[in-house]
């Protein structure tokens, strides 16, 4: 999996019917640093996440291994909402901080 | 298949349920040589059957064979650890990781 934050929200009515009632999030990718990269993806919500919130998302077919996404055209599901990390013992983020 | 050395750990109460008692963990990959290569990624971990942590050298799948590793294999995951080495061998000369502790 990889570390993204929520940055926004794609709302789309007139897309693929396997799409409908997936919530897709605009995710910010970022590295083990907490630092924002070059990179962003569209990715369907499975764990109620919103704006702001630092997360991990799965890709691949990985993605369609939820009850949500199962043979829909999805390749990026966001399945865990992140509280903190370290690396080697540092602190590197902590969501209540 | 690839080997990784283990950098950190990540806690995520809120996650896909199915998703019980894993645990996740941050991995650089290693090159062939031992060195670090690409990018640092989050590896799922069954820490109950594989203790691994910070700072030990590791065999990683991706893909969803990934999630095959866990005690429920239908769960959106593409990284997960396999396995600690204890000795990695290439052409008769052993690899271990050129970098050890974490982020270093």
């Amino acid at each position: 999996m990889l570390i993204a934050k929520v940055v926004g929200s794609v709302v789309a009515t007139q897309k693929d019917e396997k799409l409908e009632n997936l919530k897709l999030l605009v995710l910010q990718v970022q590295s083990h640093e907490n630092k924002p990269k070059d990179q962003y993806v569209v990715a369907v919500d499975s764990v109620q996440a919103g704006v702001g919130d630092t997360v991990l998302y799965a890709t691949g077919s990985s993605a369609r291994q939820t009850t949500l996404t199962d043979g829909r055209p999805c390749d990026a599901v966001v399945m865990a909402v992140v509280d903190s990390w370290d690396i080697d013992g540092a602190n590197v983020y902590e969501a209540w901080a | 298949m690839y080997l990784a050395r283990v950098i950190g750990r990540l806690v995520a109460t809120v996650r896909y349920e199915g998703l019980d008692g894993v645990a996740f963990q941050l991995i650089q990959p290693l090159d062939e040589h031992g060195e670090d290569t690409g990018d640092t990624q989050v590896a799922a971990v069954q820490t109950s059957e594989i203790s691994a942590g910070p700072g030990d050298f590791v065999t990683c799948v991706d893909g969803r064979e990934a999630a095959l590793v866990l005690p429920e294999t239908y769960v959106p995951v593409d990284v997960a650890i396999i396995g600690v080495v204890e000795e990695a061998t290439r052409l008769g000369t052993n690899i271990q990781p050129a970098t050890y502790g974490a982020g270093a």
